[in-house]
Formats: C-alpha cells, sequence, structure tokens
C-alpha cells in the first residue's frame, strides 16, 4: 500500500498544483480587474489583459543606478533604422540588467559620524581603533624601521600583499592581515620604487642602477639592464606592461608577458620622480619641474596631452579610479583637481598649510594628502569643495609614499620611521568582482585568472586617450579632409613615369611629342581639379559674405547678368 | 561617534569544503571593469582565432560505391538514413551515425540519374538511363528481396525526379517533363516547350503544386501541375545545371550555373536576379538549401563545396580536400547540422555545415562561452583585422590560380566596357547593364 501511494504520488502532486496555479492566477487577474473598475461593472476581455500585463511589471530601476551602469548617449530620436533600434533596445535592456544586479551586492561601504559640534579631523586613529570590531582595529598597526627607511609601498591589485621597500635596499613582501611574511631581503644598494606585478608571485624593484625582477620569496629573477636609473615604476595591469621613469629623463614600457622593451623614449624634461597611471584607459602621467603634466602613450612620442597645472614646480600627482579627476600639488601649497575626460579645470584649488608631498586616490575617491609627516585625508574633495579634513594622522619622519589598499578601508604610509597602516572608514570598494580581482582567491583560482589575463592581453597599441574609440565608427574628421583638399591646392601635379614599352622609338621626334601630349594632359586634369576646389571656396565665400551697398559701389564694374 | 569600517567575513566568501565549487561574487560597476573597450576587441579578436583554429568540417567518409555519385536522397524522416546513387546504376542506403553502408542494391543499368523518398518515408523512387522509374522498399533495410516494388517504363530519356510534397504524384524530366501518379503506369501529364533535353525538375516544398526545370537550351521553366502546365520560361547566357528551391521563402530558387555563378531568382520579377553568388571558378553542378531557407551549399567542377547565405555574392565558407575530385552532388541535412558531397571519385563525404561548431551536447557554461564570442564577433566583426581572420582561407593552388586568372578576365571585361562606352558618340553609348541582369536574355510567358 506504502509503495502504491510512492509511484502514485509525485505525478498527482504536480498536476494538482498546475491546475492550482493556472487558478490562482485566474483569481488574481478578477481581483485586479474589480480593484481597476471598482463600480463593479464587468470589463472587456482587453482590460483583464492590461490588468495582467501591469501586475507582471516589474519595479522601475533607480536613475541614478541606470546613469551609473550606462556606457553614454543612445541614438538620437532622428534614427529610424528598425535594425539600430532593435540593438539599442538590447543595450537598453542589459543596461537595466546589470543596473538590476546591484540588489544583490552584500557590502555596504564603511563611514565615520561624529556627534554634532564635533568634527572627524580630531577623531584619532586610537579612537577609531577602539570602537570598530576586533578584526577590524588589527587591520590598524605600525612598523617601525627606521635604520633603512625612508619606505617606498606597493599593494597588491587584490589588496591582499604588501611590499616595503627602504632606500637603503631593505625589501619585505608580506599578508599584511595575517601579517604573514613571504620573504624579506637586502638587495644591498639603494632602491627607489618597488612594485608588484600582476599577482603576488613577482615584484620590481628599482635599484640603483638597474631594475630587477624578484619572486615573493625573494630569489633574483631578472635583471634588466636597459631600465637604468629608475625612479618610478608603475603596472598596467591588463596591457601586462611595467612602466618607468627615469632620472635621466627616459620613459619605458616593458612587457612583462614577453620580456620585450614596447617603446623607450627620452621626455626630455629632468628627473622624472612624478609619475602616476590613469586607470581609466592607462596612459601614463608625468609632472615636471615646470608645473605641466604631460600625459603619454607607448605608441606616440609626443605627449598626448600637455597641460599646465602649476606656475611652480611640481610635487605630487594622483589620478581617480575612474579616471574622472586628477590631483596635482606643487611647492607653493596648492592642491588643484582637474576634470580629466574634460581636460578643463582646476575644479578645485585648494592651499594647503603644508607643501604635500604625496597624493593617493581611494577607491571611492577619498583623497590622501601627505605634508611633510602629517596624512591628511579629504572627502568630497573634487566636484564639491571640501572644507576640512575628513582625517589627519601624524607620523614620526617625513612621508615618502602612501597607497590606499584596494577593498579595504585602510591607508597605508610608508615614511622615514616604516609603514603605518591607517583606517580611513568609507575608503574602500565594499564590494568586489571576483573575476577582476579577488582578496580572497585561492592558488588554483589565481593561477586560471593568470591564464585569463594573459589571453585577454590588451596590445599596447590600443592605449589611447578615449579608451572607447575602438567601439566607434572610424569616420575622417573635418580636419583630416581639410588637410588632404589642402595638400591637393598647394601640391605639384602628379608625375608619371613615362618609359616607352619598346626601345625602337628612344630619342624620336614622335616619342618625345608624345610624352609632352601626356604631360600636358596630367597638368591640365590637375589644374581643372584645383579649379573646381578653389570655385566651390569662392561660391561659398560670396553666398556667406553678402556685403551691404555703399556708396562707392556704383564704381565697380557692372555685374554680368 | 559611529564607526563602519569595512570588514569582511571569509566565510561569506570562502567555499565550505574542498568538493564545493568556488564562491564568484560579481559587482558589474564599470568602474570595476575599466578598458571594456580594448578588452571586448581582444576577446574577440582571440574568438574569431579560435574559430578558425577550431575549423575542422570533415566529418567522415562514405566509401563502398564502385563508380562516380550522381545524386542524393534524403529521407523525410530519419536523420540518420541517407540513400545515394552512382554512375554504375547502384544505390546504397547510408547509415551516417555509424557510417556504413547499410543497404546496396543494383538499381539500372547504367547512370542512376535521380533519387527521391516519398513524403512519408515508405517508399524511395529511382529513375535512370534506362528509361525506367523504379519504386523501392524502404521499410526492410536489410531484407535480401532487391526487387523493387514496382516499375514504370518511359518511352523517353529520364534524367531527374521530384515528388509533390502532399499529393501522390511525382514529376521527371528528360525529353519532356512527365507528371506521374502513383497509382498509374503511364504519366498522367506531359509538359513541353520546344526543348529537347531537361536536366533537372523540381517541386516547390510550400507552394506545393509549381515545379521548376531546367533544360539543355539554357532555358528555365515554371510549370503548374493544378493548370495546364508551363507557366513561364526564362533564358540565361548560360546553361543551368541544377535547381533548388527555397524551403522556406515560396517565391525564390536558386539555380547553379555553368558560368561559375549561382542565381537566385524570385519567380515574381524573372528579368533580374535577386543575388549572384560568384566564387567558383568551374562550372557549378549541384546546389542544395538548408532547411532554415537561409543558406545553400553549392558543389562545383573546381573539385571544391562551398556554402552561402542567401543574400550574399561571396560564399561563407568552401571545403575542399586533396582526394575530393568534380563534386556532382550535394545534400544539406534537415537537422541543418551537416551538409553531404558526392564526387566523381566514388566517395560520399560528410562535413559540418558549421566549420567550427563543437559535435555533441555542450554544458551551459560552455554554451554560453560560445554564445558570448559569437556576439563579440559579431560586434567587431568589421574591424579589419577581425574581417580579415575571418575571410581568410587556405584554398587549392588551382583555385587560387583560377581565381587569379578569372578576376584578369573579368577586370578586362570591365575595362573594355568602360572604354567602349567612353569612345562611342556621345548619345549612343550602350546602356548600362547591372550584374544581376546580365544572365538573363529573355523571359517569355
Amino acid at each position: 500500500m506504502q509503495e502504491e501511494n510512492n509511484c502514485i504520488r509525485p505525478p498527482r502532486r504536480f498536476k494538482r498544483s498546475k491546475v492550482n496555479v493556472i487558478e490562482k492566477a485566474k483569481r488574481e487577474v478578477e481581483e485586479l480587474a474589480k480593484v481597476v473598475c471598482d463600480n463593479g461593472e464587468s470589463l472587456p476581455y482587453g482590460h483583464l489583459k492590461w490588468a495582467r500585463a501591469k501586475q507582471e511589471e516589474r519595479v522601475p530601476v533607480a536613475k541614478e543606478k541606470l546613469a551609473r551602469h550606462n556606457r553614454g548617449e543612445g541614438l538620437s530620436e532622428a534614427v529610424t533604422n528598425t535594425k539600430l533600434l532593435t540593438k539599442e533596445k538590447e543595450i537598453e535592456y542589459a543596461i537595466e540588467q546589470a543596473a538590476r544586479t546591484e540588489i544583490l551586492l552584500t557590502e555596504d561601504a564603511g563611514f565615520l559620524e561624529v556627534d554634532e559640534g564635533e568634527s572627524s579631523t580630531q577623531v584619532t586613529q586610537k579612537q577609531i581603533a577602539n570602537s570598530v570590531d576586533i578584526l577590524s582595529a588589527s587591520k590598524h598597526f605600525q612598523l617601525f624601521l627606521e635604520e633603512f627607511g625612508p619606505y617606498r609601498i606597493n599593494y597588491t591589485r587584490n589588496g591582499r600583499y604588501l611590499l616595503l621597500g627602504g632606500r637603503k635596499g631593505h625589501i619585505a613582501a608580506f599578508d599584511w592581515i595575517t601579517k604573514k611574511p613571504l620573504c624579506e631581503i637586502n638587495v644591498m644598494e639603494e632602491l627607489f620604487d618597488v612594485q608588484w606585478l600582476h599577482n603576488e608571485l613577482m615584484f620590481a624593484v628599482a635599484q640603483k642602477r638597474w631594475v630587477y625582477i624578484y619572486d615573493n620569496q625573494g630569489v633574483e629573477l631578472h635583471c634588466l639592464k636597459t631600465l637604468h636609473n629608475v625612479l618610478r615604476m608603475d603596472f598596467l595591469p591588463y596591457h601586462f606592461l611595467l612602466a618607468c621613469s627615469s632620472a635621466n629623463s627616459f620613459l619605458s614600457w616593458l612587457d612583462v608577458s614577453l620580456g620585450k622593451m614596447v617603446a623607450q623614449f627620452p621626455i626630455r624634461q629632468g628627473r622624472l620622480n612624478i609619475m602616476a597611471q590613469n586607470p581609466y584607459n592607462a596612459c601614463l602621467c608625468l609632472g615636471h619641474a615646470q608645473g605641466t603634466v604631460t600625459m603619454w602613450s607607448p605608441n606616440m612620442k609626443e605627449p598626448l596631452v600637455k597641460m599646465l597645472c602649476h606656475n611652480r614646480p611640481l610635487q605630487a600627482l594622483a589620478v581617480n579610479r575612474n579616471g574622472m579627476y586628477m590631483a596635482t600639488s606643487a611647492v607653493d601649497r596648492s592642491v588643484r583637481i582637474w576634470d580629466l575626460r574634460q581636460l578643463n579645470g582646476p575644479l578645485q584649488d585648494y592651499r594647503m598649510a603644508g607643501i604635500a608631498s604625496n597624493l593617493s586616490f581611494s577607491d571611492r575617491s577619498l583623497l590622501a594628502v601627505g605634508m611633510g609627516n602629517i596624512v591628511e585625508v579629504y572627502r568630497d574633495c573634487c566636484a564639491t569643495t571640501a572644507d576640512h579634513a575628513y582625517l589627519r594622522h601624524k607620523v614620526n619622519r617625513s612621508i615618502a609614499d602612501m597607497q590606499f589598499c584596494p577593498y579595504e578601508d585602510i591607508l597605508g604610509v610608508g615614511s622615514g620611521s616604516g609603514f603605518t597602516s591607517m583606517i580611513v572608514p568609507g575608503a574602500g570598494e565594499p564590494n568586489f568582482d571576483a573575476l577582476e580581482s579577488n582578496p580572497y582567491q585561492t592558488k588554483r583560482q589565481r593561477q586560471e585568472a593568470e591564464v585569463k589575463a594573459l589571453l585577454e592581453k590588451i596590445q599596447p597599441e590600443l592605449i589611447t586617450l578615449d579608451p572607447y574609440a575602438i567601439g566607434e565608427v572610424n569616420v575622417p574628421t573635418l580636419k583630416e579632409k581639410m588637410a588632404a583638399k589642402h595638400a591637393l591646392m598647394l601640391g605639384k601635379p602628379p608625375e608619371i613615369d613615362f618609359t616607352p614599352r619598346r626601345n625602337k622609338r628612344k630619342g624620336s621626334v614622335r616619342a618625345a611629342k608624345a610624352k609632352k601630349i601626356v604631360k600636358e594632359r596630367v597638368k591640365k586634369d590637375y589644374i581643372e581639379a584645383v579649379k573646381a576646389i578653389s570655385s566651390e571656396k569662392k561660391d561659398n565665400d560670396q553666398s556667406n559674405q553678402e556685403k551691404p551697398y555703399s556708396v562707392l559701389d556704383r564704381f565697380l564694374p557692372k555685374k554680368k547678368k | 561617534m559611529r564607526v563602519k569600517v569595512l570588514c569582511r567575513n571569509p566565510d561569506e566568501y570562502l567555499r565550505e569544503t574542498k568538493r564545493d565549487i568556488f564562491k564568484v561574487p560579481r559587482n558589474y560597476s564599470p568602474e570595476l571593469h575599466p578598458l571594456e573597450g580594448p578588452r571586448e576587441y581582444t576577446r574577440a579578436l582571440n574568438a574569431i582565432k579560435l574559430e578558425r583554429v577550431f575549423a575542422k568540417p570533415f566529418v567522415g567518409n562514405l566509401d563502398g560505391h564502385r563508380e562516380g555519385v550522381t545524386c542524393f536522397g534524403k529521407h523525410p524522416e530519419r536523420l540518420s538514413l541517407v540513400s545515394s546513387g552512382s554512375y554504375d546504376g547502384e544505390v546504397c542506403f547510408w547509415d551516417l551515425p555509424s557510417q556504413t553502408c547499410v543497404r546496396r542494391f543494383q538499381a539500372h543499368s547504367g547512370f542512376v540519374r535521380g533519387l527521391t523518398f516519398v513524403p512519408d518515408g515508405n517508399g524511395l523512387l529511382s529513375v535512370g538511363d534506362d528509361k525506367t522509374v523504379k519504386t523501392w522498399n524502404t521499410d526492410s533495410l536489410f531484407d535480401s528481396n532487391e526487387e523493387p516494388i514496382e516499375t514504370r517504363i518511359s518511352k523517353t530519356v529520364l534524367t531527374g525526379i521530384t515528388h509533390h510534397q502532399k499529393k501522390d504524384i511525382f514529376a521527371t524530366c528528360g525529353e519532356a517533363c512527365l507528371l506521374w501518379e502513383e497509382t498509374r503506369n503511364s504519366p498522367i501529364q506531359v509538359y513541353e516547350w520546344g526543348v529537347d533535353t531537361l536536366l533537372d525538375v523540381t517541386f516547390n516544398a510550400v507552394e506545393t503544386d509549381l515545379l521548376l526545370s531546367c533544360a539543355s537550351d539554357r532555358s528555365i521553366i515554371i510549370y503548374d501541375v493544378r493548370d495546364c502546365g508551363p507557366v513561364k520560361k526564362f533564358v540565361m547566357s548560360l546553361r543551368t545545371n541544377k535547381l533548388c528551391w527555397n524551403p522556406m521563402e515560396a517565391t525564390v530558387f536558386t539555380c547553379a550555373n555553368e558560368d561559375y555563378n549561382l542565381y537566385t531568382f524570385d519567380v515574381r520579377n524573372l528579368r533580374s536576379a535577386v543575388q549572384v553568388h560568384k566564387n567558383h571558378v568551374s562550372a557549378v553542378t549541384c546546389v542544395d538549401y538548408a532547411p532554415t531557407g537561409r543558406e545553400f551549399v553549392s558543389g562545383s567542377f573546381d573539385k571544391s563545396i562551398r556554402i552561402f547565405e542567401i543574400d550574399k555574392a561571396n560564399s561563407r565558407d568552401i571545403y575542399h580536400t586533396k582526394r575530393m575530385q568534380h563534386v556532382t552532388s550535394v545534400a544539406w541535412s534537415l537537422d541543418n547540422k551537416y551538409v553531404l558531397s558526392g564526387s566523381d571519385e566514388m566517395n560520399v563525404r560528410v562535413w559540418k555545415a558549421r566549420a567550427s561548431e563543437k559535435l555533441g551536447a555542450l554544458r551551459p557554461r560552455e554554451k554560453n562561452a560560445l554564445n558570448y564570442s559569437a556576439a563579440l564577433r559579431e560586434k567587431y566583426a568589421s574591424h579589419p583585422q577581425i574581417k580579415r581572420i575571418a575571410r581568410h582561407r587556405q584554398v587549392p593552388k588551382h583555385i587560387q590560380h583560377a581565381k587569379k586568372e578569372l578576376s584578369v578576365i573579368r577586370t578586362k571585361l570591365v575595362r573594355k566596357e568602360i572604354n567602349r562606352r567612353k569612345h562611342a558618340k556621345p548619345g549612343a553609348e550602350e546602356p548600362y547593364v547591372p550584374e544581376r541582369k546580365k544572365s538573363v536574355i529573355d523571359v517569355q510567358q
């Protein structure tokens, strides 16, 4: 009996539930129809359908969410091409779906709220550490390394590992959360910069003469003698390029996946000790002693952009994550914020208490300013003017380097006295994308991600100011068209190669005649082409400039009708 | 003072056991995914390269015929069964999954000229050089009885056969177009329009009463079997070898022409072709449509088969092997996945319809990845580098040379026409005739 029941049950249950669903839906629609038409009259079929459709409509997505995922303006209303319109609809749908996924993000950003009448500037690190949970409190720590300082620092892309490099040759790599060391070595010579490569397995160190690459056990893998006297390094993770700027004013891009130098050329602007990467388009920004900032791609020996930011020598430079803002500081104690998309500004001009020797943007566009041995963090300082610092912290000796840890509310400060890890609530991106960079990745995941990243390595030729240019239609600009026309106007008639097929007539009168005829014909054609262009131009001029009749015009030759 | 600092619980981001799958939290914010354009482009480039890497269209070779293959018959209901006829009058039944010949019998003396299954799949009709139409049983596949169920004798030579989609009638061609009923021994209708030999005949799959045939005097004739017979006739500049109706669009058909081209026509306007499909470098001998009606396959005397989209002038793909000789017949399988080709050197070859498609069931992730790369390929299709890789095909030397020679000939013709026009008396220039109208000489009602 039991078994029989078991056999029968599944289909029966299924059938019943199906019927239930249909009946339920019917009932719902009827109820809805009643609501729509509350005077009790029966509605025609169309209305029922409408009511049903209304019920199935999804909650609309907030406009600011859509704006966050938007990739630019849509089609203009003049477009009637059905294919394009369908495509447009698909794109809009994709944007909406992407915006809808925000509901699945689990973490919220950090914050710091103080009582009325108080200022968050006065809140000390100790106070913050005391009022957060023990795990977060352990992220605030100091390393006293006074012997080999000042220290340059670098976090890996997933924010898990930290690399310290003291000026006097001390290198230490460790997992800064668990404080588990990877290696600690001394290269026994002067050291200018340290930089992780694409993952925590390798790092580059700019030493006294050359750049060296070590693995995470401190074993020297490569000595790059083509990169010498390097002062600053940066890594372009999607292109696998190690960018270096040197004391003798050379800028170089080294492809670390092939070990090949992609480009290396002189900048001719003196010591290049201020460099930052624009993460939005992978261009390099260099700061110069003339107060200018230049942007470089490996494809052009001229700067893509040259902007005069200050009238004094530049001190520091930072670009925020979405490439919208650039912060620059100069020796006149000013810090300016620039709009990098429009290339104008300054949006903000701040006058600091001291010379800002270090600048750093966090994931959520908080700006850390290092002045002497004081770190100040500013919030909402780009689009709006910040009137006071969000946080302030003092370290023992002058600051040499600062970096916000990706995906954490942490600011790492390297100074003459060692390393300080500061808690800055609200600095880090709360929700990471595991396929992009994952702080919790295992060895296997790291290996897979490395292979994927290498497969999708972007070629250095694609580094441009506008990264979306590759998806646009290549329309020759008006300028190019004009240049082509101009070249025709000013050029000479094309020369023709007149070598006769047979040598029999060589030097004969007939051959010379033929040559002359052909040459003249080409010249004539050319002159006609130029005439056509100039007459077109003239017509335009005449139609544009209708002069008012003046008294002296009566002496002009009369117009032919 | 209220403080909140980011503090993630590792348990939410790490998998619980080693057998578990990895947790992959996603955040689709564009800020976390910089350089979208160049990265997509790189992926598209990889996708197109991989497509070419995986483009291995040859599935298998069915050998068993003792002479060149002349024609195919596609079973209307069973995907695995295909019949083929050969020059020596033998008909083979092939089981495609196992790539074996399951049945063979001597059907005719001389060539087998045409094969067609009865729409319900219960019989196979064959015509041969011996002026007979034979009906064969398809039920008892392994029966040793190799006698036809029925033999009809025609007075004239037969060169092709086609069966009506719904009614019990079929048509043969030869000296005239004959209409037969299955229950009768002699033709019920004879259609003639002053030609000596008809080469091919085919029924429309949608407008089932329309019949199309091509003749050796370069003409193509349209019949209506409900009516008195021939409806329209038009003459092309060279002979048409094979015809095929589009199975989805009732008015469209494609013909394989002797002048190296295929022409797609709309019955409503026969003065100009809808599209001229070039690329073959020798006479096109056979053509067959995909069941979707969007593509067709053609075989040629130049030892290659090509796949065309109906609205494109150039072929999507070319298939060839070292050993394949002149292609005499092609067929597109009814599941839209495979293409069959029969050629002079006694072999039937099975090809994939899409060269780089993976066969067999796909896992959902695999399917998603393939869909994604297909979308990328489409999005970046017009970028020069991607276009170049997508278009590039390695072709045999003889085709390469012939292609070069043809291009020289064609440019010469164009140049000559331009010169003639240039030097003609003003007002007396010959009119410009577009490529699509060039090959149609005359249309008769």
